[in-house]
């Protein structure tokens, strides 16, 4: 294999192209062309994460053609993002964090979520798959001689999505033309970016070195543990632990200053509304990105333009100060805790609204206590070098920020301060901190370079799975009535199966020709010992959509099969049905609710 | 411009042949007749003073690339609604607090539309020599201009040149008169 890579983070809030054509020279961002506002059409380096889906006659005709598709009837991009502002309703965002709630169903045309009848709406995955469809047309038009379908590429996503996510995201790239790709997980692509940087990494890091990579974006939040280890003389890297899926970002932050900045206006008698809130977050966010920039400043000035034409009479000002910059957003999102905090869980009420499931606590260090504590326990399936004897939890060695709201130093040193006191407090050496890279594009970038990687040159992360897996296997009892069945999870994938491995369940079952069969279908994040045939109760486990098959052939008949699982080259988990003529059907996620 | 006589070897040359063309060719006797007919052109005094380009007449503007501009400054900056707005009872506070939503605005739709540097290098204040031959749409001289140049003087302000101006392109229908919509809020 020859010709560039491509790298593409498909993010909650942005969508990044980067190019590697040689491992010598950085990575580069591809720039895309996207209507940015009405009529106009300019070329960026960030697609943003949304789609517009206009009304029949609230644009005039043009105001949205591309190039390359004069009469495209949708919006993807700057422009999508803008006048969705303005029509909220027909606006969908966050499509991401969609494909990967799985209390719905991801493949049917939801979005946006609680949108009026009229609005013909789409699916999570077929949202998804629109950003990349602009993303390779927009590539296509720039460069007609290197068909981005013809490419390889490295898609990368949450660490924390489990198999379904990922084959959902797979879908989306296929609906979208993208055949030829690879998943790859961000924190990884961010740490690549890294290496990719630093030709001389060998010497930055040493045996035994923990690398936790804190990537904090727009809409969510995503924590990795790389450990540093030594094969065959050469330092190799090893992807020991990944997080949950947390909906907590700098947005979050952003409109938490915009609050406590509303508030202080409304204490003066002054009125806002949504139009005049819009224009609130955005001088916020200038105001925040001023103050840190800017140690010396105690405070910026934060304006609201009316919506009339009177700018002098309408304008609303107030400031935002370093009090309320450092109350409101570092002791608010980062509070000084111990590290054996954890995150508050929500009192169960009995009707939950539907709706992505967003964190409920929004302090960082909690959920970082979280998940460094979670591993400690589990000793022996941790690389050597990685101590946990004695220690209440993982002790990060390094740090590599990642994500637009870790450019602020001083967010960075708070979470350092944090992660230094919980270290100093079991007698640990402070982390160092991995320097350099852009935290917007490291991860596109990064995700280019893994794909000269993998044709055989460069360090390469291992890491296999992330999660275990079990299915549901009813248990051979009395039946009585009223009681249902007994459910045993058994472990089909253990945690860290590799990439291009397979495995078969040993014990047989039967299964009934010609009917679907469905099996519950279970995941863990933190059980890392369980091997193969493992039984356990599901109570511990986090249930995903059952998976199912249909058997071809006469109906009525039982016939043996064994389950098997593959862990494909692509990143995604593939689960089989097996007879004993050695003829597989494939499990599907049966995500249809 | 070419020499207008003949040298000696070309005279004995023509001596030879020309009688023969006269004698057989009557046409060409004809044009040699004309020819020594003619008027002697009298030989040029000096070089003539190559034809003067026309006078460039003043371009009609359309109007529609500034318009844009305007269109964009409004949009990114109010600047429109700042300029139509009579702040001559307003307090400066309230001045200052709307400068900041036109300065921002507009200095970042300018950044993005156009790329200005100042025409000269030197500091505000500093001394500077204006050379011979300078070129006056860059440089506007004040003050005790007498003489020739070089001129030596003070710098009052470096000057702005646009570099590179980049206008998007715009969609064949829009209609650039309308520098900012009318805004309705469905209820």
């Amino acid at each position: 294999m020859s010709g560039p890579s491509f790298g593409i983070d498909l993010g909650t809030t942005n969508v990044c192209l980067a190019v590697a054509r040689a491992e010598n020279e950085p990575p580069a961002t591809a720039l895309v062309p996207q209507v940015v506002h009405e009529g106009e059409v300019a070329e960026r380096p960030l697609l943003p994460s949304f789609l517009y889906l206009p009304g029949p006659a609230e644009l005039k005709e043009g105001a949205i053609a591309l190039p390359w598709d004069p009469d495209r009837t949708y919006v993807v991009g700057a422009f999508a993002r803008e006048q969705g502002a303005r029509i909220p309703s027909r606006l969908v965002a966050s499509a991401k964090s969609w494909l990967s709630h799985a209390g719905v169903d991801r493949r049917e045309a939801i979005l946006p979520w609680g949108a009026p009848e009229e609005v013909e709406k789409v699916s999570p995955v077929g949202a998804s798959a629109r950003y990349l469809a602009h993303l390779r047309e927009a590539w296509d038009h720039l460069h007609p001689d290197l068909p981005l379908a013809e490419q390889d590429l490295v898609l990368t996503v949450p660490a924390s999505f489990d198999a379904v996510a990922r084959e959902l995201t797979v879908e989306a790239a296929r609906a979208a033309g993208l055949e030829r790709l690879t998943l790859l997980e961000e924190p990884q692509a961010a740490l690549y970016a890294w290496v990719a940087a630093h030709p001389d990494w060998r010497k930055r890091l040493s045996v035994g070195d923990l690398i936790l990579v804190c990537d904090i974006g727009g809409g969510t939040t995503d924590f990795s543990l790389i450990a540093v280890m030594e094969e065959e003389g050469a330092l190799e890297l090893r992807r020991v632990a990944v997080g949950d899926h947390i909906l907590l970002g700098g947005d979050n932050m952003d409109l938490a200053l915009t609050y406590a900045l509303r508030a202080r206006l409304q204490e003066k008698g002054q009125t806002i509304d949504d139009w005049q809130l819009r224009a609130l977050v955005h001088s916020v966010r200038q105001a925040k990105e001023q103050l840190f920039a800017d140690e010396s400043l105690a405070a910026a000035p934060v304006v609201i333009p009316g919506r009339g034409s009177r700018l002098i009479g309408g304008t609303l000002r107030t400031e935002l100060d370093r009090a309320t910059l450092e109350s409101v957003l570092l002791d608010g999102f980062f509070p000084r805790v111990d590290a054996d905090a954890r995150p508050e869980t929500p009192r169960r009420v009995a009707l939950t609204a539907l709706g992505l499931p967003y964190a409920h606590d929004p302090a960082f260090t909690r959920h970082l206590a979280a998940f460094l504590g979670r591993h400690a326990a589990s000793t022996a399936s941790l690389p050597p070098g990685v101590h946990a004897e004695g220690r209440s939890f993982l002790h990060p060695t390094a740090i590599l920020f990642n994500g637009g709201p870790t450019k602020a130093a001083p967010v960075r040193a708070r979470i350092l301060e944090v992660l230094e006191s919980w270290i100093a407090a079991e007698g640990g050496r402070p982390p160092k901190v991995l320097e350099g890279g852009d935290p917007d594009l490291a991860v596109a970038r990064g995700a280019a370079y893994y794909g000269l990687v993998r044709r055989g040159r460069g360090v390469r992360i291992r890491g296999g799975s992330a999660r275990s897996y079990y299915v549901g296997i009813e248990r051979a009892e009395l039946a009585v009535p009223g009681v249902p069945p007994r459910v045993d999870a058994i472990c089909i994938a253990p945690f860290g199966m590799e990439e291009g491995s397979e495995i078969t369940l040993s014990e047989p079952l039967g299964l009934w020709v010609g009917e679907p069969a469905s099996f519950r279908f279970f995941a863990s994040s933190s059980r890392r010992d369980d091997e193969v045939g493992t039984a356990v109760d599901p109570a511990e486990l986090e249930e995903l959509p059952p998976i199912e098959t249909t058997l071809e052939g006469e109906a009525g008949v039982a016939v043996p099969v064994r389950l098997r699982a593959r862990l494909t080259e692509v990143g995604t988990l593939e689960l089989f049905a097996v007879d004993a003529g050695g003829r597989e059907w494939r499990l599907e996620f049966q995500i249809e609710r | 411009m070419e020499e207008k006589r003949l040298g000696f070897w070309a005279r004995l040359a023509m001596f030879f042949w020309l009688p023969w063309k006269i004698l057989f060719g009557p046409r060409a006797a004809w044009r040699v007749r004309e020819a020594l007919r003619a008027p002697e052109v009298p030989e040029p005094a000096a070089l003539p003073a190559p034809p003067k380009p026309p006078k460039p007449e003043p371009k009609k503007p359309s109007g529609e690339e500034a318009l844009r501009l305007l269109a964009i400054l409004q949009r990114d900056g109010r600047l429109v609604d700042f300029l139509m707005e009579d702040i001559s009872a307003a307090p400066d506070d309230q001045v200052g607090a709307a400068a900041r939503i036109v300065h921002e605005g507009c200095r970042k739709a300018l950044a993005q539309y156009v790329t200005l540097r100042p025409l000269r290098p030197e500091r505000e204040g500093e001394t500077v020599t204006v050379p011979d031959g300078f070129d006056a749409a860059e440089i506007r001289l004040s003050g005790n201009v007498v003489g020739k140049p070089p001129y030596r003087g003070i710098l009052a302000h470096p000057g702005w040149k646009a570099v590179e101006v980049r206008l998007p392109e715009v969609a064949p229908g829009l209609d650039a008169t309308i520098v900012a919509p009318a805004e309705v809020e469905v209820a």
